[in-house]
């Protein structure tokens, strides 16, 4: 018995340095569903601080504006928890944009380059930026460092590429008896 | 003709009335010899599947027919022409021949009249390595003609065998109204074998297998009598029963062959590829007389006077074809292919693009409006004449209700949205419209997905710049120091050696001293005397 117990016991050491779970799973997959615009706007810096506070405990699901209400509903799924509208204090689902800088505004101060959390700005001191629209989260961080307000969001247009079929709807019809 | 050959089947199927003959009366004439040059081309950039062409040619540049205006841009993409010789008025977004309504870029050529083609010469594929016959295909902007579009400069491949088994040419047009691929058989027989032959050579097929559908026997007779006549050998005309869609690329190859491409997998896998009878034409142009893709065969059919096949040049408006044709007044609306898989179109001044086989032109008498939509009720229709063998009724329940995950382990991609099941629904719902839904949302939800995870490495590599630069920047700072202490050890021990300069130092010190004191005193005495006279 005795035997057997040192036997498990060393297997079970073994097992637990052998598959050791790099991380906490949890955050990984609560990461996966935030939008990663890395915008703040849920109080903490990026979405990975953020993921670590829900899985925590410390903070509740409803926090991301970008993520929306289908974000939500994920996390709730996800969570078990129940789901809850967009917090107002944290902002408001706004359409998909894209930062645009006016070239013949800008100065060439760099401080929108070091405000872009995902590298998306190109630019070099008193060389006119610009913005890689492809990489663009839409955070709007460069918005507020930028001293000659050259920065504008614009809202990702639709065209016949990204262009989606609509839900099938049908008009009730009123019929007289 | 082989009367032994065995002919294998699909499941599923439907027989739709065909509503063919109208069309096939006449034959088949150029579109510019009945009605003339248009006032404009408008020719649009993204024409195929796949990346859009980039503009080659300013507003006010002049072009000739055939030159290059749209040039292939990325892997899968392919190149676009001008129709015709005449002055580039603009390159701007125009309504697109797309459901949405939605404008593109388009390149609008005003006819000079001319008609002048630009210098071209055959393209000699033989003595050519597979890679520049590919891309002199690619150049010259021929895509599948029979609806998809695809770029067949990609499906010009032997596969990882080296060779293929069979080839399989797409003749069976099995959507109602549409017979620009009859016709075409019928006229351009000679052509369409030759184009045959060098896709043959191309992909080093075993055979060629033409399939056809019976209901078309003077295709049929015109492609035999044309295989004879161009003495190809290793193709065969083939008959196939009459079922739509006996024309889908997976359906045709499984009547044929037998072999029924599994989920996921592609034709070439199994030694089979396919092309559209259209396109082996505009192969046979493309190589051997160089010219590129410029003009397509279009049936106007529906509710017109006359129902005919046209030579159209792309970036002819719809309206002119319709005008021609003798659209009926009560017409109400414009498809672009056929009534089972088409595209309603937002307007018919949309131009004529490489997909348009069709113009259909309908009616509320033709098309009766969709009668209301009723709930399923598990009748298990839909499954029975489904060709892919998917189960619609489960992809329906999980599109209408937004289980996209759902939808997808169902298959939902797999569904080529031919409209059997919509056909046969009793409950009349509009399944296809509920999978056309699903498929574009899970389509923009995965580009999100992706662009989200680009995001995320992004931000983490910034995260880990930041970190390493703080680094080295503490590093450096330490290194300063460091150097510093060194220096200044160095100079405590040099020190008896520098005493002559520490005296001078200290000299010049006090003398700084004192002219401070000195400037100190004078402006106290400044200050001072403007007081005094006012005391």
């Amino acid at each position: 018995m005795a035997l057997g117990a040192i036997i498990l016991g060393a297997a079970l050491g073994y097992a637990s340095i052998k598959f050791k779970v790099e991380g906490d799973p949890l955050v990984e997959k609560i990461d996966a569903i935030l939008p990663q615009t890395q915008c703040g706007q849920c109080g903490f810096p990026g979405c990975k601080p953020y993921a670590e506070a829900i899985a925590k405990g410390e903070a509740d699901i409803n926090c991301c504006p970008p993520g929306g209400e289908e974000g939500i509903r994920k996390l709730a799924d996800l969570l078990g928890r129940e789901f809850k509208p967009l917090s107002e204090e944290h902002g408001v689902e706004k359409p998909k944009s894209v930062a645009f800088i006016d070239e013949q505004t800008c100065i060439g101060c760099t401080l929108c380059i070091q405000a872009c959390p995902v590298d998306a700005i190109l630019g070099a001191a008193k060389q006119m930026h610009t913005i890689v629209a492809k990489r663009c989260t839409g955070c709007e961080l460069c918005l507020e460092p930028c001293p000659v307000d050259c920065i504008a969001m614009v809202p990702i247009p639709e065209t016949v590429e990204n262009w989606k079929w609509k839900y099938p709807v049908h008009p009730i019809k009123q019929v007289t008896a | 003709m082989n009367a032994l050959r065995k002919l294998f089947r699909f499941n599923g199927g439907v027989k739709p009335s065909y509503n063919k003959e109208p069309s096939t009366t006449e034959p088949i004439v150029d579109f510019l010899d009945v009605a003339g040059m248009p006032a404009e081309y408008v020719i649009p950039l993204h024409q195929s599947i796949g990346g859009v062409p980039h503009p080659l040619v300013a507003p006010g540049e002049h072009v000739k027919k055939g030159q290059l205006i749209g040039g292939p841009d990325g892997f899968v993409s392919s190149a676009v022409h001008a129709s015709t010789s005449g002055l580039v008025k603009a390159v701007e977004h125009r309504l697109m021949p797309h459901t949405s309504g939605l404008t593109a870029l388009c390149v609008v050529i005003e006819p000079d009249g001319k008609d002048e083609w630009i210098e071209h010469a055959p393209v000699p594929w033989r003595s050519m390595a597979p890679d520049e016959v590919r891309d002199a295909l690619r150049d010259a902007g021929v895509v599948g003609l029979g609806g998809a579009v695809f770029p067949s400069y990609l499906k010009v491949n032997p596969g990882k065998k080296g060779a293929l088994d069979t080839l399989v040419i797409n003749g069976a047009e099995c959507e109602p109204f549409i017979t620009c691929d009859d016709m075409q058989m019928r006229q351009y027989g000679e052509t369409i074998v030759r184009g045959a032959g060098i896709l043959r050579d191309l992909t080093k097929a075993g055979q060629v297998l033409i399939g056809v559908e019976d209901n078309k026997p003077e295709a049929i007779a015109a492609m035999n009598a044309a295989l004879k006549a161009t003495g190809e050998q290793r193709i065969e005309i083939v008959p196939v029963p009459t079922r739509y869609p006996a024309g889908g690329a997976k359906q045709l190859i499984r009547v044929l062959t037998g072999i029924e491409v599994p989920h996921g997998k592609r034709s070439t896998d199994y030694g089979v590829q396919c092309f559209n009878t259209g396109t082996a034409y505009g192969i046979y142009e493309a190589l051997e007389l160089g010219r590129p893709l410029i003009s397509r065969v279009v049936t106007v059919a529906g509710n017109v006077e006359r129902p005919r096949n046209y030579i159209v040049r792309f970036g002819t408006p719809m309206k002119d074809l319709m005008n021609v044709a003798g659209a009926k007044p009560d017409s109400d609306r414009v498809i672009m292919g056929g009534p089972m898989m088409g595209f309603a179109m937002p307007s018919a001044d949309v131009p004529v693009v490489k997909a348009t086989n069709c113009v259909l032109v309908g009616s509320p008498a033709l098309f009766p409006p969709p009668p209301p939509e009723m709930p399923c009720i598990r009748c298990g229709e839909c499954a029975k004449v489904c060709p892919t063998d998917l189960q619609p009724f489960e992809m329906y329940w999980f599109s209408r209700a937004k289980i996209f995950g759902k939808a997808q382990e169902y298959h939902l991609f797999d569904c080529i949205e031919c409209g059997c099941c919509a056909y046969v629904c009793p409950s009349r719902i509009p399944l296809v419209d509920y999978y056309r839904f699903a498929k574009s949302e899970i389509w923009a939800r995965e580009n999100e997905k992706a662009a989200a995870d680009q995001a995320r490495t992004r931000y983490e590599f910034r995260m880990q710049r930041e970190e390493r630069e703080k680094q080295e920047k503490a590093a450096k700072l330490a290194a300063k120091a460091a150097e510093t202490k060194a220096k200044l050890a160095a100079a405590g021990a040099a020190a008896p050696e520098d005493d002559a300069k520490k005296a001078l130092i200290a000299a010049a010190m006090a003398r700084a001293q004192q002219a401070d004191k000195a400037a100190e005193a004078a402006p106290a005495a400044e200050a001072a005397q403007p007081q005094a006279p006012q005391e």
